[in-house]
Parts: structure tokens; sequence; C-alpha cells
């Protein structure tokens, strides 16, 4: 879990082009949109994608998407729980 | 009455440090290459981070060069904003596109996407500086700045507007500058800077840049010069350029010994550069010539940058040495003329006059 966890930082990283932004800088259980890494409606698609991209998962309901990218946490328990 | 259209500021990001305005190419950046990027400002003075992960090069340059066009016009807002682009954000077009390849037309973002149209920069600048007035982008290939002028000018004269954005730019994407090299557009070897305008093979060395101006009908604290006129002409014989010319200087009661100095977009080609050399030798012989495009690279909006030297001369009495491309000295600038064409076609004519 923590291998994916780091693994999904340095997606977020990348994909979401978070420049100024180290995998040491956020904390699994940081609020990825709002307050804590700042996302936004704009991330949350390319986040559907990369979970169908990456991991085989396809989010039937967009609305979902709200819990499952809480935070790392989330996301990663969601990934481990449905990954294809 | 027409009123007059003046240059009240500019602002630049270009191959050279011109983002600094303190500064009149005192400190050159030579290479030794076929493509020249920019030298890249600091963007996070400019632009929020959160703002800029998602904008392309060729929007961020623009928000420096815009900005500080803005910030030396004392101007939080204008009446309209026009941009010239050859290719607008053709990174993120070129992008977009990849990803539909590379993922099987399967999984596509938003992001490359949102970003990748001509008009993106134009729109950007308005969304951040809240101006709701007319917003147009010329994309006209290497007259698209001098659209963007033209339509400025004729808003200025009627007084539809009285203070206008105007600018120029273009990046510079791996894809598009492989397509042009295989064509032999871009020069096949890489050549140094001091050698590029002699280096009597075909194609160009390929920059990029962006250049933004405040047109005004009033004169400002900080005018640079005024524009008086300018033509465009997309397909001039050769041997028709000379009569051309004087006809320009003539319909503005203008004789070839009125113009202090002549800009030229000679880009080292071999192919094109004889449309300048020949003037050089003839209509221009005891006019001082000066050149650019060693200094900027070549690109659909790289007269932006023979733009802005020519504002720096009036503005400084300065004729660097970069520059010169004979041994006739400008003493006093009063009028400069700039002409371009780019292989043979899209020729422009820009008169501008120290006031």
């Amino acid at each position: 879990m923590s291998n994916l966890k780091l693994e999904l930082k340095e997606k977020i990283i990348e994909q979401l082009n978070l420049e100024d932004v180290s995998v040491d800088e956020i904390a699994d259980n940081d609020p990825l949109f709002g307050d804590g890494l700042g996302l936004d409606s704009i991330d949350a698609l390319e986040l559907i994608v990369m979970l169908d991209k990456d991991y085989g998962i396809k989010l039937a309901d967009p609305k979902e998407g709200r819990k499952i990218f809480e935070s790392i946490d989330t996301m990663a328990a969601y990934i481990s729980a449905n990954k294809a | 009455m027409k009123k007059e259209v003046y240059i009240n500021s500019i602002g630049s990001v270009s191959v050279q440090k011109t983002f600094d305005s303190t500064q009149f190419l005192e400190d050159i950046v030579t290479y030794n290459d076929t493509t020249l990027k920019v030298v890249d400002p600091n963007y996070k003075e400019y632009i929020p981070p959160a703002a800029a992960r998602r904008m392309a090069k060729g929007i961020k340059m623009s928000a420096v060069s815009s900005k500080n066009a803005m910030k030396e016009a004392g101007l939080q807002n204008v009446d309209a904003i026009i941009v010239g682009t050859g290719l607008g954000c053709l990174g993120d077009s070129e992008k977009f596109v990849s990803d539909i390849i590379k993922n099987d037309e399967q999984y596509l973002t938003p992001t490359r996407f949102i970003q990748s149209s001509h008009n993106t920069v134009a729109g950007s600048i308005a969304l951040d500086m809240g101006c709701k007035g007319y917003n147009f982008t010329y994309v006209n290939t290497s007259i698209s700045f001098e659209s963007s002028l033209w339509d400025a000018k004729l808003q200025l004269q009627a007084n539809e507007a009285t203070h206008i954005l105007v600018g120029g730019v273009d990046e510079m994407v791996d894809h598009h500058v492989d397509t042009h090299r295989f064509i032999g557009h871009v020069k096949d070897k890489p050549v140094a800077m001091e050698e590029v305008l002699s280096s009597h093979t075909k194609g160009a060395v390929i920059g990029e840049g962006s250049h933004f101006f405040v047109l005004s009908n009033k004169k400002g604290k900080s005018t640079y010069s005024k524009l008086t006129a300018l033509n465009i002409y997309n397909t001039l014989k050769k041997e028709n350029i000379a009569e051309v010319i004087t006809g320009f200087l003539k319909d503005n009661h203008l004789l070839l010994k009125d113009i202090d100095g002549v800009i030229l977009g000679n880009n080292g080609d071999i192919e094109y550069d004889h449309f300048y050399t020949d003037l050089c030798s003839s209509i221009f012989e005891n006019t001082p010539q000066l050149v650019f495009k060693h200094l900027s690279g070549e690109f659909d909006t790289a007269t932006g940058f023979g733009f802005w030297l020519a504002n720096k001369i009036f503005k400084t009495g300065i004729v660097p040495e970069i520059v010169k491309l004979n041994d006739k000295n400008i003493t006093e600038p009063k009028r400069l003329l700039l002409y371009n064409q780019y292989r043979g076609r899209n020729h422009s004519l820009v008169l501008l006059e120290k006031c």
C-alpha cells in the first residue's frame, strides 16, 4: 500500500504539472482539493482518466470521485479494492 | 480627422534578455545552433504557480511581456487586445494529438485541449486583466503581427478605442521544427550567431518570442514613437519591391532620403535573402541598414522583435553595433522603416516616427 501511495503522489505531480510540489510535501491524508493541494475540477477529470488508464478502473458515476479523491489514503484504498 | 497612433510602451520575451527593459542588447546571448529558445524570465514573479502549471510556453511568455507593457503604460485595462500568432499554442496541440495516438484514442484528458487553440493567449490576457473589450487573434503566418498592428491602427485612428494592447507571439515546438527541418526551412547544421546572416546556406535558424505594445491615440509619459504607416503585401514580384517601397514612402509624402534607417528581416537563408540584399545595393545603398533576426531567430511574429528594436532605438537614441549591417550611422533617428518578408511571400512595411 505504501508503494502505491508513493506511486500516486508521483503520478499526480507529473500529470497535473505540479512543478513546485515534491512527494514529501503531500501527506497521505492531505485533502487533494480545496485547501489542501488545491486541485480543481479539471484535475478531477485528469484523475478519472488516470484511474482508467493506469489501473483499469472506470468510474461509472463521476460523483463517486468526490470521496475517492479526498486524499492519497482514500485513492489508494479505492484502487487496492477495485484494481482490475 | 484621423487621430495619431502612438506606441506608449513595450514588453518583450525573446532569445535575448529583452524582458529586462532597463537593458538594450548590452549582454548578447550568443549561440551555435539551428533552433533558439527564449531566455526565460522568472515566471513566478508574474504568474501565480497554480495558474502557470497549465499554461503553454506562449501564454507564459505573453503574460510577462503584456504585463510589462501594461505596467510601463501605467494602465490597468485597455479597450482592446489584439494578438498576432502564426502557430498559437501549437505545443499543447501537438501533445494533445500525440496523446490521442499514444493512447489509441482511448484516454483524452482536457488540459492539453483547453489551451491548444490559437486565441488562447489573447483570451488568457483578457481574463487576467478583466478586459471585456474587443479581443481578436490574427493567424496570418509571417504577417500575423503586422495584421494586429493594422487593426489597432485603424481603430485608434477612428477613435473607436483609446488604448489597445497589441502583441505577437510564437513558441517553438519540436514536431513543427522537425517538419520544417525536413522540408529545408531550418538550417541543417548549427550556425554561430555572428555567422548566420552570411552563412550562404538554405533555411533559417528558428526562434521564438513574445512582444507586446500598448498603442494609444494619446501620447503618454513613456511614448516611444508614432506608427505613421504600414502595409502588407501577400505577394509581390521581386522586381517590383523597390518601386512598392518608394511608392509607400511617396504615399506618406516622404522620399528615401527622409528615412534615417531601414530595419530588414534578413535571416541568412541563401534562397530568399536576396530580397533584402538587392534593396541594400539599390534603393537603400545610402541608408543605414539594420538587422535583427540573427538575435531573435526566425518565426512568424519575429517582426515583433524588429518593432521592439526600432522603438528602443527611438527611446535611447542608441543603435547597438550588433544590429548594424552597413557602415552608415544613424545620427538622430527620426524615421525608421521596417521591411520584412518570409520565403518571398507576405511582405510588410512599417513606418515609425519619433515624436
